[in-house]
């Protein structure tokens, strides 16, 4: 571990790792005995590692990178290229911007930007399927961004911990 | 920013209108196939887990029952063979095309799309074991849907249920031809312009029709639920419920109907005719 602390790859190894455990997450299937309608509720957990990671590690983790894990998303979820890929290059872009005013935040405050931030990210994936040609909008599109900001102080401290443990820099 | 931004765009129109990214989506699908592992294996230990307690007594309890319905199904089957000979014979008689013989492949489910809006699961063979697009697929009890989507170990599976879904049917008791369509989230079919007075009602087994030249002829694909007759609308709610277990039996079967087949099988017929002169 030690040894990783002075080493770029290995952090860049970290960062991915966690970047796709967060696309397990959001293919996981649900057991059985959970009523479907549950899945609603699941956040875009790629969306909330990438956060982290740019808020945490700016000069690491940015666009570049939200947008390569956009596309592995978009094939996970078998949406069109490009769909997943361009609402992650927007967050991207506003945490960037955001970041040294986000690290100033208590874990909650940053849990209320994140709700904007997953809103616009599920509001970008609306207008793409709804120009592709698909359903209405409805309130029920934020539950994620609902249920993301709320898991947001989990997601933050258990990233901060490997972050340290490990010493990724 | 700007120039990532507009790549995403441009690949979606390029993905929406064209289909020059399919090779490259089968080969990041094939590439991404630990994730759908990783994925899987809550569920799949939770059931090694459950095998490893079950008791010497369950097991053996259970290949007893397998075993019976094994020799049930078996005679079944042979009174099957004798019955499509006759058939063939018959409709050759009739100077129609004999019934083919659908061969399949069993699948296992990797997974399930996690968005509830669409009715998707993945299945673990793919261009390699010549799975093809818009190729059906079903399960013990009926039809499931078809596929979508294939990279080479992989498949992606568009379930009847899904609102982006039709398949023609045909009701067994009144061969009346309709369209059923998926209704999303609920499971459930619902079937398209049927008349106030057309011959159906609750319990009527709906099976497909064949036509469209998508779907074999007459596997089951679900049963009548509910019919609503509405004063002032043109036509009647009819609802249905598939056959299939939809998304929650772990085997599936593709169906492979080979066009060589139907030769071998006109040929067997012509010389059934022989015979019968």
């Amino acid at each position: 571990m030690i040894a990783v602390a002075d080493n770029r790859t290995g952090g860049l190894v970290i960062i991915w790792v966690t970047i796709v455990a967060g696309m397990v997450l959001a293919v996981v299937p649900l057991p059985q005995f959970v009523p479907v309608e549950l899945g609603f509720l699941r956040p875009d957990w790629v969306a909330m590692v990438l956060v982290y990671w740019i808020i945490a590690l700016p000069h690491r983790v940015g666009i570049p990178t939200a947008w390569l894990a956009g596309i592995a998303v978009d094939v996970l979820l078998g949406s069109l290229i490009g769909q997943h890929a361009l609402s992650y290059v927007l967050i991207a872009y506003v945490a960037a911007s955001l970041y040294q005013r986000l690290r100033m935040f208590s874990v909650w405050q940053q849990a209320t930007i994140l709700f904007a931030l997953l809103g616009l990210n599920q509001l970008t994936g609306f207008w793409v399927e709804s120009v592709a040609g698909h359903t209405d909008w409805s309130l029920w599109y934020l539950l994620p961004a609902v249920s993301g900001a709320f898991l947001w102080p989990w997601v933050f401290l258990m990233l901060r911990s490997i972050r340290r443990w490990i010493g990724v820099t | 920013m700007l120039g990532l931004g507009v790549l995403s765009l441009v690949l979606m129109f390029v993905d929406h209108a064209t289909s020059w990214l399919d090779g490259s989506r089968s080969a990041l699908t094939a590439a991404l196939t630990p994730v759908f592992v990783t994925a899987d294996l809550p569920n799949r230990s939770a059931r090694g887990i459950q095998d490893m307690f079950s008791s010497r007594e369950d097991l053996r309890g259970r290949i007893t029952d397998l075993e019976s319905e094994l020799i049930f199904l078996r005679v079944r089957t042979e009174k099957m063979a004798a019955l499509t000979a006759e058939n063939n014979r018959l409709r050759g008689l009739l100077g129609s095309a004999a019934k083919l013989q659908d061969n399949v492949l069993v699948a296992e489910l990797i997974g399930v799309n996690p968005d509830p809006e669409e009715q998707e699961v993945l299945i673990d063979k793919g261009s390699r074991d010549s799975v093809f697009v818009g190729q059906p697929v079903l399960d013990s009890r009926g039809l499931v849907g078809q596929v979508v989507e294939v990279s080479p170990f992989n498949s992606r599976v568009l379930l009847i249920s899904d609102e982006r879904h039709s398949v023609p049917v045909q009701v067994l008791r009144s061969n009346l031809r309709l369209i059923a369509r998926g209704t999303g989230i609920g499971q459930q079919l619902e079937l398209l312009h049927v008349n106030s007075t057309a011959d159906i009602k609750v319990g009527d087994q709906l099976l497909s029709s064949g036509l469209g030249n998508r779907f074999p002829v007459g596997y089951p694909v679900g049963v009548v639920d509910s019919v609503v007759y509405r004063p002032g609308k043109p036509f009647a709610e009819v609802l249905a419920k598939p056959s299939a277990q939809l998304g929650r039996s772990r085997h599936v079967l593709l169906v492979f109907t080979e066009s060589r087949v139907a030769e071998d099988a006109n040929v067997t017929s012509g010389k059934g005719d022989d015979r019968g002169g």
